[in-house]
């Protein structure tokens, strides 16, 4: 393929083609903080964007995400979103193809040596939660999958752009100084306004530093603030679902998710603001480290 | 071109070690693509390998052990159905080769249950299926009275809580096709496996793998398929039995044509190929390192001619327009 | 075919994988790769079934002695409906007693 770039990214590594230069320039500037795998480096992942139809590279450019993993009913995407067609690209080749640790639709923080997993659909907040969080003293480990380690039952982190939404885009301009760990800001997609926030260096620097878990939040946001404990049952069967590759990886999946489910405590915490749900993570957190 | 990278690896895999890493990429994107990964990652167990390339074959081969598993349980399942009415569930394809034991069984990787049933007992068959759990996967009413008159399947069934399909035939070829497989001759000679699951025998197994590749398809995963063949042949003892097997079937030509594609493939690589071999081993050999198709247009002459095999030519025309007509593309 | 002339039986020990949740059971049945979440009675009914069919009165009679139940007729319907609902999920299965004459 014409223009490609290699990303490794917590414990993968992602090989990206395109048709066109311009997704690979806006990933290879924002990435750049990234250690860059060597010359020849082998590839978990492929990542294809291609032309979505003869004579559509040029006209109308209309890109396809292709790779090792495709989805055969995707809608096509205008080549101004490249970058979030690649930022998908990788997000669906972890989702279908990861085996080495069991996936979680959930943003993950790390502080004091533990980590914080907030599960929730798109909407709940979990990943504007914990691009403010990384702000704010805790390390980001990622904002899209928390990664479960079959072995020692650890969350690794996985720390790509963070991926923000309509009001979150502005609600961390103000929160982060620097306008440069910004990418463009993509209207008009089918989920809204986006842009990506590059991660803190702190928290690209300890990319392969794991955490045990130490708490379970289901955030919601534009709620009145309310936690309230969920027990074993429901959060098994919510994990379960909120897990793309739990069925994938079978009986090391089953007793991974049931050590998890029965050593972290688990809190759905309801909130408006950020500094709402700040304030509750802070009594939450300082509970469990008792 | 990392088709060829892979047919050769598979060939002589005492290669891996001198491989240099970037090659490695186009290997596996191929290798995915064709459905081979971890066929390749058990054929290359022992052998030296970067790290990076033994996690993604430790990966891959987790994968097929779990196809397996759930293939096996699918076969039970059916023959949990079908077992009571006294109708023989006798496996077709990968789940046969797991079932069975077969050196075609390693590292493959399984989608539907393909099962063979008599003709006279297929009604039966689709009806207990139904009671048991599967239901109709959702297709237009023009495919469904071709299905049923034509093809020599059901059409596709799924179940309704294991989302996993069924693919019930009572022939290997569809009706309207030029060779004539006899079915009953197939049905005739079927292995017992134990816990109401048959497999066709060894010769037969040969026979319906080259059917289903060279007088079916359009080539598309035929690599994958050619790579069966090689196993399952060498399975056999006696070659003459097969060709004979063979000729009752009709499939003469194309059990040849399969023969010499494999020995070029995955074998000395010295048998003469023909003109027309040229063709089909383009059309197998068409993934590049990326993963992708890169002889598209041939591709297409392929989806033709697999139609062209089924039906007969004005059936062709009627079929395809009216396919058309309802926005289906080949890909 | 009534439930009552049917015989019962498991699969090997190890084809399932058990561990407690507060207040359910989760079951992991390797054959199948599935994950059940159920609740009483169904991890007593299996825990009284073995390799050898026998008949759901048979059951009855276990699961009574074992946990104290009451050993009356009502309780064999809802038992019959368990097994035949673990049959088609394939935690159990069952064998149809021998053609008579």
């Amino acid at each position: 393929m014409k223009h490609q770039l290699t990303l490794a990214i917590g414990p993968a590594i992602f090989r990206i083609g395109s048709a066109w230069r311009a997704p690979i320039d806006a990933l290879r500037r924002l990435y750049a903080s990234y250690p860059r795998p060597e010359e020849g480096a082998i590839a978990d992942f492929t990542v294809r964007l291609e032309p979505a139809g003869r004579g559509r590279r040029w006209w109308r450019p209309s890109v396809r995400i292709a790779g090792d993993h495709m989805l055969p009913e995707a809608a096509p995407m205008a080549l101004r979103h490249g970058l979030l067609a690649a930022e998908m690209g990788m997000n669906l080749q972890m989702a279908l193809g990861w085996r080495r640790h069991l996936l979680i639709h959930a943003s993950s923080v790390e502080k004091d040596g533990r980590a914080l997993v907030m599960a929730g659909e798109s909407g709940s907040g979990k990943s504007t939660l914990a691009a403010l969080l990384g702000q704010r003293g805790w390390r980001l480990m990622g904002d899209e999958f928390a990664l479960l380690d079959f072995v020692t039952g650890a969350i690794h982190p996985f720390p790509r752009l963070i991926s923000l939404k309509n009001q979150a885009i502005g609600v961390m301009r103000a929160e982060v100084g620097d306008g440069g760990r910004f990418g463009p800001l993509m209207a008009g997609t089918p989920k809204g306004d986006i842009a990506h926030l590059v991660p803190s260096p702190d928290a690209v620097a300890k990319m392969k530093e794991a955490a045990p878990p130490a708490l379970l939040l289901f955030p919601r946001f534009g709620l009145p603030a309310e936690m309230r404990p969920i027990g074993e049952g429901e959060t098994f069967m919510h994990l379960t679902q909120a897990s793309t590759n739990y069925v994938a990886c079978g009986e090391r999946a089953f007793h991974a998710l049931h050590d998890f489910v029965t050593r972290v405590p688990t809190v759905a915490m309801d909130f408006s603001s950020g500094e709402e749900a700040e304030a509750m993570i802070a009594d939450l957190w300082r509970e469990q480290a008792r | 071109m990392s088709a060829a990278a892979l047919a050769a690896l598979l060939r002589t895999p005492e290669q891996a070690p001198h491989l240099p890493g970037e090659a490695w990429n186009g290997i596996v994107a191929a290798a995915r693509a064709e459905r081979l990964l971890a066929t390749l990652a058990s054929h290359l167990q022992g052998v030296a390998l970067p790290e990076a390339v033994g996690a993604i074959f430790a990966d891959a081969r987790r994968d097929a052990d779990r196809d397996r598993q759930l293939a096996l349980w699918e076969a039970d399942r059916a023959a949990c159905a079908l077992a009571p009415l006294g109708i023989p569930v006798l496996l077709l394809k990968g789940a046969a080769y797991v079932a069975a034991g077969l050196g075609a069984g390693a590292g493959r990787m399984i989608g539907d249950l393909d099962i063979l049933v008599p003709r006279d007992r297929l009604e039966e068959a689709e009806q207990a299926l139904l009671a048991a759990g599967w239901e109709w996967v959702k297709s237009d009413p023009y495919d469904d009275v071709y299905y049923r008159r034509w093809m020599h399947e059901l059409p596709p069934l799924i179940h309704r809580e294991r989302d996993r399909m069924i693919d019930v035939h009572h022939t290997i070829l569809p009706l309207t096709a030029r060779p004539r497989p006899d079915a009953s001759a197939l049905l005739a000679e079927r292995i017992d496996l134990g816990g109401g699951l048959w497999v066709l025998s060894p010769e037969d197994r040969v026979c319906h793998a080259v059917a289903h590749v060279l007088a079916d398809g359009d080539l598309a995963g035929g690599l994958r398929n050619l790579w069966d063949i090689k196993c399952l042949i060498s399975d056999i003892e006696d070659m003459d039995k097969l060709y004979r097997r063979a000729a009752l079937h009709g499939l003469t030509a194309e059990l040849s044509r399969a023969q010499r594609l494999c020995d070029h493939l995955f074998g000395t690589g010295e048998g003469a190929l023909r003109l027309a071999d040229r063709f089909f081993l383009a059309r197998l050999l068409s993934t590049d390192g990326w993963g992708r198709d890169s002889r598209p247009l041939l591709g297409l002459g392929f989806y033709i001619r697999s139609h062209l095999l089924r039906m007969p030519p004005l059936m062709l025309a009627r079929h395809l327009w009216t396919k058309w007509r309802r926005g289906h593309r080949p890909s | 075919m009534t439930g009552e002339a049917r015989q019962y039986f498991r699969g090997a020990p190890d084809e399932l994988l058990v561990r407690p949740l507060e207040g359910l059971t989760l079951i992991y049945h390797r054959p199948s790769g599935v994950t059940h979440i159920v609740d009483s009675p169904v991890p007593e009914i299996l825990s009284q079934l073995d390799a050898e069919p026998c008949p759901a009165s048979t059951l009855l009679a276990r699961l009574a002695r074992q946990y104290e139940l009451e050993d009356g007729e009502g309780a064999l319907d809802p038992l019959v409906a368990h097994l035949e609902t673990l049959c088609e999920v394939g935690l159990a299965r069952a064998v149809e007693p021998e053609a008579k004459g």
